[in-house]
């Protein structure tokens, strides 16, 4: 790009915030009642963490990384290649992306049982529940808490696997607690990357929530970083 | 019948944007034509405010807020308005623009102006084609290099389809004094019919080289972000209005910055963008009246400057 230097991060903002939000209530009215079930899996995936099962043939650290695989291809096709496409061309090129990460989850975690989906209480296992929890249950609750300033309804409301954003945290906190060594990189580069650019478009936007995909993304990254800078537990 | 339903159609949209937006202004909304400049390669007469599409007509899918641009492109009609601009770049708005034109029955008065912006030569002729259609018109008026990107090839393109008559002007745009040197090289050795540019009353970077050097050499200058995207407009809205403002008919802020903008005299239009009807009303109003002198544009800029 020719004088790249000159441009702000608002130069790369193709729609207006009420363009932007308004695509969420669109988005879950077509969708409905979709965000019940994958409600309903959050909080399987929730259980099986802070209780993981064994069944003679399956584990539910592999269920975890199928439901997760799936809400990424679904937030991939359904949001940013039929949605958010249409007002930003942009995304049918992090749609791939999206895809990708789906791939990644089923690769190693659910073929090769590499991800282990065990809330403990280290450093890594509190974040990841903190950051798991509050994307399935608090993140879909941001858009009506600043209703009043922001005139946004509860129908806005992005709900884990329907949503990007959620989508992103939840897989970062399930990551922090499930994966190890060098995968663990490989399967949060992706998540991170989003929250990255959900975070430029929201600040370019003004919204005053644009700090909560950063801040969830500098959870993992610190949290992921911290046995080797101390104890990874905290009792 | 076609004329029938499109009257129709074009009163029903301005009752409704009437009944639920403020009374109109002065001027061209009260049936004043907006005063027009001669586009200097053939004289045609253009209305000296358009209407962009940026940000504004990017709206996805969204069947209420597509209505709403539609009611914006119904009111600049009704006012007198003719020129729409647009691009590949700002999403949905070409489509958006089509679903308008559609809508009030493909007004004949439109001037459609759009840009070529992709970085191949090669890939031109069909993101053009693609524009045509999501415009739905026959041909466009003018066609663009967006922000110069594969600047060679693409006006190579486009002068070849003005030659084969399906395309009547070319042009080229920057923005916010981007590649200035560039364009100003492109200006001297290309037979263009038009620039767009960036130029405000704050702004003026414009005023030292380009617009000078398109009266020499006969091109229609076209004006984008003449607000600032909204933030010189927001960043003026507390101050007062200078008292002599009423001695050129600006009684806005925006209509302040719009009269100074098309008083220029290489200045062809300026298209600012709008998601109300009451804007894109008070915009067109800005077009008739009294216009500054030279002097008085000077009193402006110095005024704004103060502030």
């Amino acid at each position: 790009m020719p004088e790249w230097w000159t441009y702000r991060l608002e130069d790369f903002l193709l729609f207006s915030p009420r363009v932007y939000w308004r695509m969420f209530e669109l988005h879950n009215a077509a969708v409905w009642p979709l965000q019940i079930p994958a409600l309903a899996l959050g909080a399987i995936i929730l259980v099986w963490i802070v209780r993981p099962r064994q069944w003679p043939d399956l584990g539910s650290d592999r269920l975890v990384s199928i439901i997760l695989a799936a809400a990424w291809v679904w937030v991939a096709w359904s949001f940013l290649w039929n949605r958010y496409a249409t007002i930003n061309w942009a995304a049918t090129y992090v749609a791939p992306a999206f895809v990708l990460q789906a791939l990644l989850l089923l690769w190693i975690g659910s073929l090769r049982g590499r991800l282990h989906f065990a809330a403990d209480r280290t450093v890594r296992g509190v974040v990841g529940l903190a950051l798991f929890l509050y994307s399935l249950v608090l993140h879909p609750l941001v858009a009506p808490l600043v209703a009043p300033l922001a005139g946004r309804p509860i129908q806005a409301a992005e709900v884990f696997g329907i949503a990007p954003d959620p989508t992103a945290i939840a897989t970062l906190g399930l990551l922090s607690i499930g994966a190890g060594g060098a995968i663990a990189w490989l399967l949060l580069a992706i998540p991170l990357a989003w929250c990255v650019v959900s975070w430029a478009t929201l600040h370019a936007m003004g919204a005053s929530e644009s700090w909560i995909p950063l801040t969830a993304a500098g959870l993992a990254v610190l949290s992921r970083l911290w046995p080797r800078i101390g104890s990874g537990a905290l009792r | 019948m076609t004329t029938t339903r499109r009257t129709i159609l074009q009163a029903v949209l301005a009752t409704a944007a009437a009944a639920i937006l403020p009374p109109p202004l002065k001027g061209a909304a009260q049936g004043r034509p907006p005063a027009t400049k001669p586009i200097p390669s053939t004289g045609e007469a253009l209305p000296v405010v358009g209407l962009g599409s940026w940000i504004t007509f990017n709206v996805g899918d969204d069947p209420v807020l597509r209505d709403e641009c539609a009611a914006v492109m119904a009111a600049f009609f009704d006012a007198g308005g003719r020129i729409i601009d647009s691009s590949p770049m700002y999403g949905s708005s070409q489509d958006v623009i089509g679903y308008g034109l559609e809508k009030l029955g493909r007004p004949s008065r439109l001037f459609s102006a759009e840009k070529v912006w992709t970085s191949s030569g090669d890939n031109g002729p069909a993101q053009i084609e693609e524009s045509r259609r999501f415009w739905g018109v026959p041909r466009f008026d003018l066609l663009q290099v967006h922000n110069l990107v594969a600047w060679e090839e693409h006006l190579k393109t486009l002068f070849e389809m003005k030659a084969a008559g399906q395309l009547r002007y070319v042009g080229i745009t920057t923005s916010e004094g981007r590649r200035h040197d560039l364009f100003e090289e492109i200006m001297r050795t290309q037979p263009l019919d038009f620039v767009q540019i960036t130029y405000n009353v704050v702004d003026r970077e414009v005023e030292d080289r380009i617009l000078p050097l398109a009266r020499d050499r006969g091109m229609g200058v076209i004006v984008n972000r003449p607000f600032q995207q909204g933030v010189l407009t927001q960043r003026l809205e507390g101050e007062p209005l200078p008292e002599w403002a009423t001695e050129i008919g600006a009684s806005t802020w925006a209509q302040f910055i719009l009269k100074f903008i098309v008083s220029h005299p290489a200045v062809t239009v300026a298209i600012p963008a709008t998601t109300r009807v009451d804007h894109v009303r008070e915009n067109l109003a800005a077009a008739t009246g009294p216009m500054p002198d030279e002097a008085t544009r000077r009193r402006m800029a110095a005024y704004v400057q103060d502030l």
